[in-house]
């Protein structure tokens, strides 16, 4: 694979700082008392979508979870539809209907976050299922936490994928917890990637905080899935900086723990100490993308909060095709 | 030209004419091809679905197109809506309704939903074709009529056949809806012969059928009890009743307007559901007939179901299960 551009390297970066920006400006509204319901953030865990993305077009589709804002972001889902859907407006990308656990665009080939753990994978698994049939070349991607490799859909989901020789890639993102558990009281291996074995599958692991290893490796799985050599398992290893929901009193890690994660693997700054170091970005060209960003989140803000809210006839629309 | 064919016959027809019209629709489930597509060891057709439903697609479609799936009900589920998706239009086969206890969540968070949370921009054209009922001796766990279940699901239709021409004509249109449509093809009736029009027809979601013109009483049905309501409707006519049968066919949508009619017709109405009597459809039929027809009732709504308890094996236990014409019959007498 050719090394990115500059350009493609700021563009990287811009996308991983917007991630980060969307979700602390979230944390920051849902404690002020400005957002209501479910929302899992996805900040610590930006060099997952955005270095599997960096290899994804429109043809290709990805399947998210409950902690799917990144997944928008990095597959190109407009920053002010998706802060409008999490203000309840008619001018979400939703309309208002789905709100944090269900932000999706198929246009974008953004097939939904997904409020039940697991099931976003066999829906994956029948987005390879079209392109194959179909031809399109197009590969699905399928992202999922620790906690989803012990739901019957994970295995059900790869068991059909290599059977069938499909182009789909399966990312886990192992942030170590599960809601609060563990990852260790619940499952008996330490590497989630071994699973692939049962399934005749490749895998591989990255690490989740290192957005070149997590590119470098999400590449060559999708390559091999575009090839029709079939799907991949891609275990990232990652940490979420804000816990399982917005509010979370995080009692079941310590503050060493997570502090350790922020100081020392942050994907964002270790974006910038490699890229800085390797002469093709200057930090001050890196200042200037998070102020652009950061007027960017604001406008978005602004924008929802003065946007029209949905009308409560419309609590009918939308539920068929045709009635 | 009609010809006098089973249901599973009729099933098989809209199959192939569906999939010979649009190669977006693929058909998937355990044992759909069931081993076919081995030449080389002399099997190019085998089963072909538990029924025979899906005879002869294999062949004449591909291996693309006709996938036997691992016994693996929500996987395969669940990737028939992520196809129906992004582009395809499935038909999925559930073998046995009673498999939903294993296969929900395809079902009720992801294909009901996906058009909804999505705020319209998402369309589902999935078709779940699934038997259901009791009759052929096969016990409690592929015996049920779950179908309460999926009518109940906002974002899901269901339809239920019961003569091999309607099986045909509303197969090929659920295929072709946009949303997704639980098809379910009542066991006992899999086998049962009817005239089947030739070449490619719809029945359209959503119209119940006046199947027996009367003046006394509605016996209203769908899928196995439609033949109960007819039997019912001759003995009837013997002692000097009239009963009307209508058979609804869809359960969501729902022909509402002509429950209505046929209860402004005649003022007493019975309902006929095969599945047990709590939260059924037999009950949600008696509300509507309360809520918007209370002024046209001559006497109480009358429902005729299952009991509550599960599908019993022996012969003599599910003959016993079932709603017969006599208790039908019985019914309508104590209504005056």
């Amino acid at each position: 694979m050719p090394p990115l551009s500059t350009e493609q390297l700021m563009d990287v970066y811009r996308q991983m700082r917007t991630i980060r920006a969307f979700e602390e400006k979230l944390q920051d509204l849902v404690m002020a008392g400005q957002l209501s319901g479910f929302l899992h953030l996805y900040a610590g865990e930006e060099a997952v979508a955005v270095g599997v993305c960096r290899h994804l077009g429109e043809r290709d589709v990805v399947a998210s979870t409950h902690r799917g804002h990144g997944h928008c972001i990095a597959k190109g889902v407009d920053v002010r539809g998706m802060m409008a859907e999490l203000f309840g407006r008619r001018t979400g990308i939703c309309k208002g209907k789905g709100g944090s656990m269900h932000i999706a665009d198929l246009d974008r080939g953004m097939l939904g976050a997904n409020g039940i753990v697991g099931a976003g994978i066999p829906l994956a698994v029948g987005a390879g299922l079209t392109a194959q049939v179909k031809g399109t070349g197009g590969v699905a991607v399928a992202f999922f936490g620790d906690g989803a490799t012990n739901q019957g859909q994970f295995h059900e989901a790869l068991n059909l994928a290599a059977i069938w020789t499909l182009p789909c890639v399966f990312v886990i993102e192992n942030n170590l917890y599960g809601e609060a558990t563990p990852m260790e009281f619940v499952t008996p291996v330490r590497d989630l990637a071994v699973r692939a074995a049962s399934y005749a599958m490749r895998s591989d692991i990255a690490d989740g905080m290192d957005f070149f290893d997590v590119h470098a490796k999400a590449g060559e799985a999708i390559a091999r899935a575009r090839a029709g050599e079939g799907p991949t398992l891609l275990e990232c290893k990652t940490y979420r900086y804000y816990g399982h929901y917005v509010g979370d009193p995080l009692t079941y890690r310590t503050k060493e723990e997570a502090d350790g994660w922020r100081e020392h693997r942050d994907p964002l700054a270790r974006f910038e100490e490699r890229a800085v170091a390797d002469r093709v970005v200057e930090a001050g060209t890196l200042r200037r993308i998070d102020r652009e960003v950061s007027a960017l989140i604001e406008a978005a803000v602004a924008a929802a909060e003065a946007a029209p809210l949905p009308d409560p006839a419309d609590v009918l629309s939308d539920v068929y095709v045709k009635g | 030209m009609a010809r006098e064919i089973p249901m599973v016959a009729a099933i098989n027809e809209a199959l192939h004419v569906a999939m010979a019209a649009d190669p977006d629709v693929i058909v998937l489930g355990e044992d759909v091809a069931g081993g076919g597509g081995r030449a080389d060891q002399g099997i190019e057709e085998a089963w072909g679905g538990i029924m025979g439903a899906t005879r002869g697609l294999l062949k004449r479609f591909g291996p693309s197109r006709v996938r036997d799936t691992p016994i693996s009900e929500m996987g395969f589920l669940g990737a028939a809506v992520g196809a129906a998706a992004t582009g395809l239009r499935p038909v999925a086969e559930l073998m046995f309704i009673d498999f939903l206890g294993v296969a929900l969540d395809p079902l009720l968070n992801q294909a009901a939903k996906l058009r909804y949370m999505f705020g319209g921009k998402a369309r589902v054209p999935l078709t779940v074709r699934t038997s259901t009922g009791a009759g052929l001796r096969s016990a409690a766990q592929h015996s049920q009529s779950l179908y309460n279940i999926t009518t109940a699901i906002p974002g899901l239709k269901t339809v239920v056949p019961s003569t091999p021409a309607d099986a045909k004509g509303l197969l090929l249109a659920a295929i072709r809806d946009d949303d997704p449509v639980v098809f379910c093809e009542p066991k006992s009736l899999l086998f049962v012969s009817g005239d089947v029009p030739d070449g490619d027809y719809e029945v359209p979601l959503g119209q119940a059928k006046v199947v027996r013109e009367g003046s006394d009483v509605s016996l209203v049905g769908f899928g196995r009890t439609v033949r109960t309501a007819l039997d019912a409707a001759e003995i009837l006519a013997r002692e000097g009743t009239s009963a009307e049968v209508l058979d609804l066919r869809s359960l969501q949508p729902l022909d509402e307007a002509a429950i209505l009619a046929t209860l402004a017709k005649t003022g007493r109405l019975v309902v006929i559901d095969e599945a047990p009597p709590r939260c059924g459809i037999a009950s949600d039929v008696a509300a509507l007939c309360v809520d918007r027809g209370f002024d046209l009732l001559n006497a109480p709504v009358r429902r005729v179901t299952a009991p509550h308890a599960p599908v019993p094996f022996s012969p003599v236990l599910e003959d016993a299960y079932l709603p017969s014409a006599e208790r039908v019959v019985a019914v309508v007498r104590e209504m005056g």
